[in-house]
């Protein structure tokens, strides 16, 4: 079984809820990697802390499991020191852009070649379903038990604001699209970021009676539409999914080689 | 081109936590869940092998066996 090969096996069944999202991302991104035939050897996973961070533990590559939001900053590292390595970092909400905020909007402004995976299902799963700066305006929680009154990110947006040179957004219920994707990200050379709106059943979907996985799913389906379609003309409350930014600017790690290279002439 | 056909679809019952995801979105209906809450495929003839099922299942739990049809 060729999913086999990239996972570690002892660590089977995962600790994920029934119906977690998490998991199809997990299964999309191998997919994406056995679709690429890169090397095993030549990706590094590197994550924080949650839910989406346990992802790090059941891929059968090199590994980190890193502090709370910190991810992106020890990835960053990693890629300094070994940038001929894949670094793809998975992260919750919370982690991405709560905890790691600041990590993620300078990591996206340096252009690194990363690829940060913001697995979105708008809560905290782990610690009993707090809200997340990603769970928005009238949404309940563990913490929100009246709803919350916090606006949320538009991660895309931020994205681009802060300067990543990829920004896409899927679901888990448009598996292929997502996998289309995480491929470009992974192949882009940049920062890229890759939202992938996924499902917490167990508190998100709980909390907010949005009934079971198959019922959050069909909820992703009916309220998402691809960029620049009609249906976003009729209705404006329409989630766009797709490639928001794909342009080329200087990746940090080869800017930084050069700025090297220039300092040791002459010696 | 030769058509594919389904060989064998595998559900890894220890790995399976009985969502039902592949259940609901198969365009084919083939699966359906057994008395243990496991994703069982019962009309495995109509299946298309677009893998779908596949790429949803959150526990890894699925995995698609095909072939080529014989011309």
């Amino acid at each position: 079984m060729p999913v086999k090969d990239y996972i570690r096996e002892r660590f089977f069944p995962h600790i994920w809820c029934s119906g977690c999202g998490h998991g199809t991302v997990l299964n999309v991104l191998i997919r994406v990697i056995e679709r690429l035939g890169l090397n095993k050897s030549d990706i590094v996973i590197v994550s924080g802390i949650g839910c989406s961070s346990r992802i790090a533990g059941y891929l059968d590559f090199h590994t980190m499991h890193t502090l709370h939001g910190r991810a992106l900053a020890f990835a960053t590292g990693i890629k300094l020191n070994r940038p001929e390595l894949n670094v793809i970092v998975p992260m919750g909400d919370g982690d991405a852009l709560a905890i790691g905020g600041n990590h993620f909007i300078h990591a996206a402004r340096r252009n690194i070649d990363i690829t940060a995976i913001v697995m979105n299902n708008r809560i905290y799963g782990m610690t009993g379903g707090q809200y997340s700066p990603l769970s928005g305006y009238g949404i309940f929680a563990s913490t929100a038990p009246y709803s919350s009154v916090d606006q949320s990110f538009d991660v895309a947006e931020l994205a681009a604001a802060a300067g990543a040179t990829f920004v896409a957004r899927s679901t888990t219920y448009h598996v292929n699209e997502a996998a289309q994707m995480i491929q470009k990200a992974i192949l882009h050379k940049g920062f890229s970021v890759v939202e992938i709106m996924s499902q917490c059943p167990t508190y998100f979907g709980r909390k907010n009676r949005q009934g079971d996985a198959v019922d959050m799913l069909k909820y992703m389906r009916d309220t998402t539409t691809p960029i620049g379609s009609g249906a976003k003309g009729q209705n404006p409350e329409l989630i766009e999914r797709g490639v928001f930014v794909n342009k080329e600017l200087p990746e940090y790690c080869s800017a930084y080689d050069e700025v090297i290279r220039h300092a040791m002439e002459g010696r | 081109m030769p058509k594919r056909r389904l060989k064998e679809l595998c559900i890894n019952k220890e790995w399976c936590k009985g969502c039902g995801i592949c259940i609901e979105f198969c365009p084919k209906g083939v699966l359906e869940l057994d008395t243990q809450d496991k994703a069982v495929p019962v009309r495995n003839e109509d299946c298309v092998v677009c893998r779908l099922c596949e790429m949803l299942c959150p526990d890894l739990a699925i995995d698609i066996v095909e072939e080529e049809e014989a011309e």
